[in-house]
C-alpha cells in the first residue's frame, strides 16, 4: 500500500549523512593531504553512496508499482488508503512490517558489500606491506 | 513475475558492469544499484505474499502473471530511463557538453 515510504525515508536520511561525511572527508584530506594508506581505500562517503543508490532506485521502482496498482495517485492525499480508516490501519501495518523489513534487508546487503570491500582493501594493504 | 524480471535485469546490468570494470564510463553501477535495490524490496514483498498464500503463490492466474510481467517490463524500462537521465546529467565522457559547444559554433 505504501511500504516504499520507509526505504524512501531512509534514503533521504542516508543522503544527508552521505553529504555530511563527504564534506568531513574533504576537510580531513585538506588538512592531511599525503596519507598514502587512506588514498588506496574507498572513501566511506562512496560506500554510503551505494546504499543511497539502492534505496532511491528501489523506492522509485516500487512507487511506480504502487501507481500501477492505483495505490498512489497524483492528487492529494496521494495515497488512496488514507481515505478509509480501515485501509489506513492496513497501510500503517504494512509500512511497519514489509516497509521496515525492506529497509533492513537493503541495509544488511549493503553491510555485506562494505564488509567484502573492507576485506579486499585489507588484503591489498597487507600484500603491499609484505612487498614493501 | 515482477521480481523475476527485475532480478534478470539486475543480473544483466551486473554482468555488463563486471565486463567493463574497473572502468565505468557509462555509470552502469547506478543501473545495478537501482535494479538490485528494487529486487531486494520485491523479495521482501514476495516473502510476505508467500507467508499468506503458501503454495498458491507459485500458481498465479495467467491474467495476473501477464499483468505482473508487463509491470516488470515497465519497471525495467523506468530503471533504464532513470539511469539515462543520471548519465546525461553527470555526462562523464563530456559528450553532451561537446555536442552543445559544437552546435554553438
Amino acid at each position: 500500500m505504501a511500504c516504499f515510504i520507509v526505504p524512501a525515508a531512509e534514503a533521504v536520511i542516508m543522503t544527508i549523512v552521505s553529504h555530511a561525511v563527504k564534506n568531513k572527508e574533504i576537510k580531513t584530506e585538506q588538512s592531511a593531504p599525503d596519507s598514502a594508506s587512506k588514498a588506496s581505500k574507498v572513501p566511506f562517503s562512496r560506500k554510503l553512496g551505494w546504499l543511497t543508490k539502492m534505496l532511491w532506485g528501489g523506492s522509485a521502482l516500487l512507487a511506480f508499482e504502487h501507481i500501477w496498482h492505483g495505490e498512489v495517485v497524483p492528487w492529494f492525499p496521494f495515497l488512496t488508503a488514507v481515505g478509509d480508516p480501515a485501509d489506513t490501519a492496513d497501510m500503517l501495518h504494512e509500512m511497519a512490517t514489509a516497509g521496515v523489513l525492506m529497509a533492513v534487508f537493503v541495509t544488511v546487503v549493503w553491510l555485506g558489500m562494505v564488509a567484502v570491500s573492507s576485506a579486499i582493501e585489507k588484503r591489498a594493504e597487507n600484500a603491499g606491506e609484505l612487498k614493501g | 513475475m515482477t521480481l523475476l524480471v527485475t532480478v534478470f535485469a539486475a543480473i544483466i546490468a551486473t554482468v555488463v558492469w563486471y565486463k567493463n570494470a574497473p572502468e565505468d564510463k557509462l555509470k552502469v553501477n547506478i543501473l545495478c544499484f537501482i535494479y538490485w535495490g528494487a529486487s531486494i524490496m520485491w523479495l521482501v514483498d514476495a516473502l510476505f505474499e508467500y507467508a499468506e498464500l503458501r503454495a498458491q503463490y507459485f500458481t498465479p492466474a495467467p491474467a495476473d502473471m501477464l499483468n505482473d510481467f508487463y509491470l516488470g517490463l515497465c519497471v525495467a524500462a523506468l530503471g533504464l530511463v532513470i539511469w539515462l537521465i543520471v548519465l546525461l546529467i553527470k555526462d562523464p565522457r563530456g559528450v553532451l557538453k561537446a555536442a552543445v559547444l559544437k552546435s554553438k559554433k
